[in-house]
């Protein structure tokens, strides 16, 4: 799948020429190197860390909320991040001519989205540390979520149609615009959230009987809770900086894994689901290529295309919502 | 009431109920009562009278507004939530949130006290689910999902995870509620055999009355006034029964040892 979607792009590649140029071997073709090793390499792995890492958010929330439609961005995650670029591409404005245009690179893109799902997390954290109820913590990530989003509502009411376009094409979602070096910082958040998610299987799987027998388990739920909030937050916020807010996945790639493996034990669900994740992220970005052609579709728009139908035919075919 | 090595969970002058701003709301106080190891303890009391009040009291899930709770002569206060739970399983109204899980699973579960971080079965963890699994007749089912089982089944699946934790004390919170005659008397004699073989202490509250005088070996009876505490025939003869309830509708028959509707 890897390599399938690295040889698929808008300039023809053959896939010999694909794995040469992968192991450094020399090619007549410079272009072809460039194009392989700059852009469609960081993208597939990029692709890998996202499907994996918003998956695994998706798990996480599932379980601890025991609710089969809480996704990583119940956290208020992508609402935080659009909030940030929100401001960034519309407010630019308001700074002036030259000004609004130098803020306007790819990294400020990234760090408002960053900053603003750090912010609006921390708050959400801020809070849930003080309520004891777990669906509580839910309510109020989708009130903040709401009040972000009511925030940007206002901001696009005022901002002129280029601005806005801008910020469309940010809520696409983009896994191609990333550099080695936010790689770098990508992958470091993902081993983070990572690590954290594979602490947490344990209480995960004490959190299947419900938060009072978990507790009669000698589970501690409040530093179990804040480590599973902790580690999505993690994961969700550093993906959404980089690849936008990427629909679909976090919410339908638990369903699948479930539905393939049908089981609820987290030390086996959790690395299927990275695997899944991973696979239907790098297909859908095989398909938003439009391979052999010269259009690149939003990636946002194909993880749902593809992705709902999934869900609808195995629920179908199964009759049966596994939780 | 001294020091006793026997007995396992004890009470002094305790007073239960909810921790307001103003004041305390007292449901039930002034409870006493003793439970040695191996014995079977029935709780009943009418609705609302503060029997699951008493039972999350005892679990520690909620604070007790005056008086000791000793578990093996240490008081409940000196337990961490973790150490508590070698010390006392239990088996709730609610079920599972999850039943996509297999029975195994769910009886596995209750060896958490004891797996390492990540959760691993060890050999001996293995020879305690079986074992549990064995004692509740579970072991056809152990390959079955928690959605497929039928009431009973469930119940003795949750009561499985409670034996596997491998604790003195077992509570129970009415065990037998949706259960027909049949299923409720086969849980309560489960339970009944379960004291014996393994000499755990197991306290469950119920509405079954009348199979709870058979069966335990003591009983707490819970009334609006006062609580009282010892052997079902000590409390028959004591006349205690009959103030469970007001008498407009049944009453007592002590003779029969069963309540009576009044005609």
């Amino acid at each position: 799948m890897f390599f399938t979607n690295i040889s698929l792009g808008s300039v023809a590649i053959p896939l010999k020429e694909v794995v040469k140029s992968l192991f450094h071997l020399s090619t007549e073709n410079t272009a072809w190197n460039f194009i392989i090793q700059d852009y469609r390499l960081p993208k597939a792995l990029t692709a890998i860390m996202v499907g994996a890492g918003l998956s695994v958010c998706g798990l996480l929330m599932q379980t601890l909320f025991r609710n089969p439609l809480a996704g990583p961005f119940v956290l208020g995650v992508s609402s935080g991040a659009s909030l940030g670029v929100a401001l960034l591409i519309m407010g630019a404005a308001g700074f002036g001519g030259i000004l609004g245009t130098a803020l306007l690179g790819t990294w400020s893109l990234v760090i408002a989205a960053g900053l603003g799902s750090f912010l609006v997390m921390l708050a959400v954290l801020a809070v849930t540390v003080r309520v004891k109820d777990t669906m509580a913590i839910l309510i109020i990530g989708l009130m903040f979520g709401s009040v972000t989003a009511a925030i940007v509502g206002i901001l696009a009411y005022f901002s002129t149609a280029e601005q806005l376009q801008q910020y469309i094409f940010w809520s696409f979602g983009s896994l191609g615009n990333n550099s080695w070096e936010g790689m770098f910082v990508l992958f470091i958040c993902f081993m983070a959230g990572l690590a954290m998610s594979v602490l947490t299987i344990k209480p995960l799987n004490a959190l299947l009987l419900g938060e009072n027998y978990a507790k009669s388990q000698g589970l501690n739920i409040g530093k179990s809770r804040l480590i599973i909030l902790v580690a999505t937050c993690i994961l969700a916020g550093a993906i959404t900086a980089f690849a936008g807010p990427v629909a679909f996945i976090g919410l339908a790639v638990p369903h699948i894994t479930k539905q393939i493996f049908t089981t609820a034990n987290h030390q086996v669900l959790i690395p299927a689901v990275i695997l899944c994740g991973a696979i239907i992220m790098l297909i859908c970005d095989s398909i938003a290529q439009m391979p052999f052609t010269d259009y690149t579709l939003p990636i946002n728009a194909i993880t749902s295309l593809v992705g709902a139908p999934v869900v609808i035919w195995l629920l179908v075919r199964k009759r049966k919502l596994l939780f | 009431m001294e020091e006793n090595p026997k007995y396992t969970l004890q009470t002094k002058g305790l007073s239960i109920g909810y921790h307001n701003k103003k004041e305390n709301h007292v449901v039930a106080k002034d409870i006493n009562f003793s439970l040695e190891k191996g014995e079977l303890i029935g709780l009943v009391g009418s609705n609302g009278i503060g029997k699951s009040t008493l039972l999350r009291t005892l679990c520690k899930v909620q604070k007790a507004l005056s008086g000791e709770i000793l578990i093996n002569n240490q008081n409940l206060k000196s337990y961490t939530f973790e150490t508590l739970a070698e010390t006392l399983s239990v088996v709730l109204t609610e079920t599972p949130a999850s039943k996509n899980i297999t029975v195994l699973e769910l009886v596995a579960l209750g060896r958490q006290p004891y797996t390492n971080w990540l959760g691993t079965i060890t050999e001996n963890d293995k020879k305690h689910i079986i074992q549990a699994l064995k004692a509740t007749e579970m072991m056809s089912f152990r390959d079955r999902k928690c959605f497929e089982l039928s009431d009973g089944q469930l119940q003795r699946a949750l009561i499985a995870r409670a034996l596997a934790q491998d604790t003195p004390i077992i509570i129970l919170d009415e065990p037998t509620t949706h259960l027909d005659l049949y299923h409720r008397a086969s849980i309560l004699k489960l339970l009944k055999n379960l004291t014996k073989t393994t000499g755990t202490t197991i306290l469950f509250s119920t509405h079954e009355i009348d199979l709870a005088i058979q069966l335990c070996d003591k009983m707490l009876v819970m009334a609006p006034e006062e609580s009282y505490f010892g052997n079902p025939c000590q409390l028959i003869e004591a006349g205690h029964f009959s103030k469970l309830f007001p008498k407009n509708l049944i009453d007592f028959d002590v003779e029969a040892g069963r309540f009576k509707i009044i005609n």
